[in-house]
């Protein structure tokens, strides 16, 4: 028996391969380095690695290649473009990671235990989790570019395994949020399941394991349809809850409120773009031809997405658990982009991601800003007034919502109007009605928040805004600026989308 | 001279200005506010010296590359119609500041955040009537309603914030309607020869007639809820009362008129057939708001809330007219439009005096006020003429106009919207009598009539209402031209009078 050394294309995998070598590096910091210089070489050695790597994915922005890793990976313009928005929202989100306030200082202790309190007054501090989310972001970055379903399952749990733990890590309220570490985990090792079950199925009905494989056999028909068709399913539910689409949408608003909120703010916003881009990998080029069987159940989900999410966001009292909603809500809405099937719809798409990334960070940014003695302060009723006590944080909160509300001049509009008008282009008019109207729905509890925000007096309870790190004001203000740059000017990013966003197959 | 950027840009300028004050120096905020709106007025005139009067073709145009890759440019150019709304929201604008001076005080917010949210829904209400292209118009469309809801919510009276909150998710819920029209005109330019929203090139698309009507009713539907016209007309009585005098006479004079607007420029001009399919139904539409706002008028107890009313009904004589679908009564209607932003602005801003004075909004709170301040109680009562058509006065033309075209291919809508009249006289005179006239009641003897700053606002206003009245034909030798190329594009000649024919 020979062996093949393995012809790898450096230069087009090295975002990744910085990542990881940055989270081993960080590993390493975590053994070898003092306690009291852990945060800031740790916060140093992630921004940088971040830096770095999207440096690499925008030198690499005009490459295309099928083979970078023997054709287990591809290299295109939607991979990079969507790797560098997975960057930017990492980046932004490291931030207010850096925010230790967040974070248990022993994961490990059992809550409220004699150890946990020691290392609370020792001045302990996770910086684990600084190469957790190195993992998870390489992850992520490997996920949209898979091109073989064994890559797509492991860059799957590699991007799910940090998280799980990361949930987990929460300062305040350790048990809801180690309880949704624990169902995030169980559901997720279930949705998992499915998607390995899904894989096997697709390999049953095309023998291959490669995207280039399965798609020839859809096109050439040759295989076992009811094979391909359970397969499709049991893959698609794998993918649809990662991104928290109905009816695999009940873990997110635990764990997006048990998690603490600079997690949720990555995982809400980095997560949704790894998995669309995946999404719409696998659905523009594998399944394309298969377009008959999947764009009326994939329709369906996308409805009851967009009308369950913004319906049940109305009777949210929690802040975290109202954004988890109207997550669900815009996954209807990406999903809108997959059943598009054309050209527009992928530039949509990924604009959406992008604009819808950034802009959740920021407005995670600010519920981290909002505290009383005991910790953030997540219950809406004690956001009145807020406005008054701070303009800053208020009216930035103000901005992301309306951007999620699709108001004009906000990334949102442009966004919610591509996507739209491509899924209508391609004849899915029920899907853009419902999204319109569901965009009515929505509109009702951001715009409650607002008047809440500055028409509302306030109520003397002690819940006080931070006066923001700096760290944290630059991810405000740089999601809020990006959010009204591409509402009133999006011209020069659409073009980058559009020039850059073709699939090679 | 690009004009109309220019004109869009200056407000901008003056909100720019005016953040940068410091907040204690109200006094500065305001000035500036007052010299930026003046200097659009004379802008506007300047420019509108230099619009030719009988050229149909859109002027003043200009058009730059905003989002290629969409086809959307921000492209503006005005005809006679948008002229005129230009013209009334740019005379309107300083009237307001003058007028109320002081009503910002009041508010959640500072006094400079005040005068740069009427700035910024200047530059606004420019631009929605100066876009020729439909995504443009659309965004101003929409971005226009946050100064409004801050403006409501911020700086009003009573239940400012639930009032603001139902304007904005009514106008939202309309406004969402018409993109999803918009998004299918986007889709089918880009099928027959290319993306674009340029008026002209969507006016030429072909499309079946279920289809027309189907994005007709979504861009109706936006309008009428902003003009408002009956049965979409439930949050203006709530907005208009809460609002401060000045907000309501930008919200009722100018921003109602983008709904009337947009049904000439849009209903009508991209959507002709699936416009004649409903003029029917508008039209009963039309009549109801006219009898229906008249008679909550007369019921009343609250003098915004009167006004509110009055405008409901008035809207609906503008809405008839737009849908008569005779040259005669679309001049009307757009003279409606121009005239029906002054007498309202009187109404409010008089009402809004009486009401800070007085402490109440109550009609019933006021009594002989004519013998107390005579001056308000002049003020206030050319205005209410006006609002009742009295001829003599501008409304009476518009009116008339509309009624007359009308009847010539409508005769029963006409003839009970006649009905309108007389309720309005009912409407305004009791009002008038039970505020101005009879004994001085309680509470009112030491009221003071209006100062310099006051008079200097409302003169402007009332001569327009008198001047008009007597010699409307500057104006409508404008709007003339017009309003017979609308007509005539729909395909539609005027009915000849037949009168003598047997």
């Amino acid at each position: 028996m020979t062996f093949t050394a393995p012809v790898l294309s450096y230069t087009l995998l090295s975002p990744i391969l910085i990542l990881l070598g940055g989270a081993l590096i960080g590993v390493l910091v975590e053994a070898f380095v003092s306690k009291a210089l852990r945060p800031v070489v740790q916060l140093t050695l992630t921004l940088g690695t971040l830096m770095l790597s999207l440096f690499q994915v925008w030198r690499i922005r005009g490459e295309q290649s099928l083979t970078p890793a023997m054709g287990s990976l591809v290299i295109d313009g939607p991979a990079v473009l969507l790797q560098g928005s997975i960057l930017v929202i990492a980046i932004i989100s490291i931030f207010l990671i850096a925010d230790t306030e967040h974070f248990t200082p022993l994961a490990a202790a059992l809550p409220g235990s004699a150890e946990e309190r020691e290392a609370a007054q020792a001045g302990n501090q996770v910086t684990e989790v600084y190469p957790l989310t190195l993992f998870a972001v390489s992850g992520m970055m490997i996920f949209p570019i898979a091109s073989d379903l064994i890559m797509l399952f492991v860059a799957l749990e590699m991007l799910s395994l940090p998280l799980y733990l990361m949930a987990g890590l929460s300062r305040r309220r350790r048990l809801a949020s180690q309880e949704s570490a624990l169902k995030y985990f169980l559901l997720g090792s279930f949705a998992s399941a499915f998607f390995l079950f899904g894989a096997a199925y697709l390999y049953g009905f095309s023998g291959s394991i490669t995207f280039a494989g399965i798609r020839e056999s859809v096109i050439g028909g040759s295989g076992n349809d009811v094979l391909l068709l359970i397969g499709m399913a049991f893959l698609s539910i794998g993918l649809l809850f990662k991104v928290g689409a109905v009816p695999f949408h009940s873990w997110s608003p635990d764990v997006y409120q048990g998690a603490p909120t600079p997690i949720t703010a990555f995982m809400a916003a980095a997560t949704k773009v790894a998995a669309f881009g995946a999404m719409l990998r696998i659905f523009y080029t594998v399944f394309a031809n298969a377009e008959w069987s999947w764009t009326p159940i994939i329709s369906a989900i996308a409805i009851i997405s967009m009308l369950l999410g913004s319906l049940v966001a109305i009777s949210q009292r929690d802040v975290k658990r109202m954004l988890a909603y109207s997550s669900i809500a815009h996954a209807g809405f990406l999903l809108s982009g997959i059943i598009a099937l054309n050209k527009a719809g992928l530039d949509a798409t990924i604009f959406y991601l992008f604009a819808y990334g950034v802009a959740t960070v920021g407005g995670f940014a600010v519920v981290t800003l909002v505290r009383d003695s005991s910790g953030e302060v997540t219950d809406l009723n004690r956001w009145k007034g807020l406005g008054k006590r701070s303009p800053f944080a208020a009216s930035a909160f103000a901005l992301f919502l309306l951007a999620f509300a699709g108001i004009p001049l906000t990334s949102g509009f442009i966004g919610k109007f591509s996507i739209f008008s491509a899924a209508y282009e391609n004849g899915a008019t029920a899907v853009v009605i419902t999204g319109v109207l569901s965009s009515a729905i929505a509109a009702f509890f951001y715009i409650r928040v607002i008047v809440l925000m500055f028409f509302t007096d306030a109520v003397e309870d002690g819940t006080a805004v931070e006066i923001p790190s700096i760290l944290t004001r630059a991810t405000v203000v740089i999601s809020a600026v990006i959010t009204l740059v591409l509402g009133i000017y999006p011209a020069p990013v659409l073009d980058f989308i559009t020039d850059l966003a073709i699939f090679i197959r | 001279m690009k004009w109309l950027s220019l004109l869009m840009l200056l407000p901008l300028a003056g909100a720019a200005i005016i953040s940068a004050l410091p907040k204690s120096n109200e006094k500065a905020a305001k000035q500036a506010a007052l010299a930026t709106t003046l200097v659009v007025m004379a802008a506007t005139i300047a420019m509108a010296v230099g619009f030719q009067r009988d050229n149909v073709d859109l002027q003043f145009v200009e058009s730059y590359a905003w989002i290629p890759s969409f086809g959307i440019n921000f492209a503006l150019g005005v005809d006679a119609i948008a002229l005129v709304l230009i013209l009334m929201s740019t005379i309107l604008a300083p009237v307001v500041v003058l007028a109320g001076w002081n009503e910002a005080h009041g508010g959640r917010w500072s006094v400079k955040t005040f005068y740069v949210l009427i700035l910024v829904l200047e530059t606004m209400m420019i631009g929605v009537f100066a876009a020729t292209d439909l995504f443009l118009f659309y965004v101003i469309f929409e971005a226009m309603l946050i100064p409004v809801y801050f403006l409501i919510g911020g700086y009003g009276t009573g239940e400012r914030s639930a009032a603001a909150v139902k304007f904005l998710l009514y106008s939202l819920f309309g406004g969402l309607l018409m993109l999803a029209s918009i998004i299918a005109l986007y889709v089918m330019s880009g099928a027959q020869g290319g993306h674009t929203f340029d008026l002209d090139k969507l006016s030429q698309l072909q499309m079946s007639s279920t289809t027309q009507n189907l994005l007709f009713l979504g861009f109706f539907i936006a309008f009428a809820i902003k003009a408002p016209v009956w049965p979409f007309h439930t949050w203006l009585p709530d907005a208009a009362k809460s609002a401060t005098p000045g907000t309501s006479v930008l919200l009722l004079g100018v921003l109602d008129k983008v709904g009337t607007f947009g049904m000439i420029r849009y209903c009508l001009t991209l959507f002709p057939e699936a416009s004649k399919t409903f003029t029917p139904l508008i039209m009963i539409l039309a009549v109801i708001s006219i009898v229906y706002g008249a008679f909550l008028a007369i019921g009343a107890k609250d003098i915004k809330r009167l006004i509110a009313y009055t405008s409901i009904s008035h809207f609906g004589f503008i809405t008839m007219g737009i849908f008569a679908m005779t040259s005669q009564a679309q001049s009307g209607a757009t003279l409606y439009m121009f005239n029906h932003g002054f007498s309202t602005a009187a109404l409010f801003l008089v009402a809004g005096w009486m009401i800070a004075r007085r402490g109440s909004s109550t009609i019933s709170d006021f009594g002989g006020l004519q013998r107390v301040t005579p001056v308000m109680a002049w003020s206030f009562f050319i205005a209410g003429m006006s609002s009742l058509a009295l001829p003599g006065l501008s409304s009476f033309v518009s009116e008339f106009l509309v009624l007359v075209g009308t009847f010539t291919r409508y005769p029963v809508h006409a003839i009970i919207a006649t009905f309108g009249i007389v309720l309005a006289a009912l409407y305004i005179l009791i009002p008038v009598q039970k505020a101005l006239h009879g004994p001085t009641t309680a509470g009112n003897e030491n009221l003071k009539d209006l100062n310099l700053r006051e008079k200097l606002a409302i003169a402007p206003v009332i001569a327009i209402i008198v001047v008009l009245g007597f010699y409307p034909s500057p104006l409508l030798n404008v709007i003339n031209p017009a309003a017979k190329h609308v007509i005539s594009q729909m395909g539609f000649t005027d009915p000849v009078p037949s009168i003598g024919d047997k």
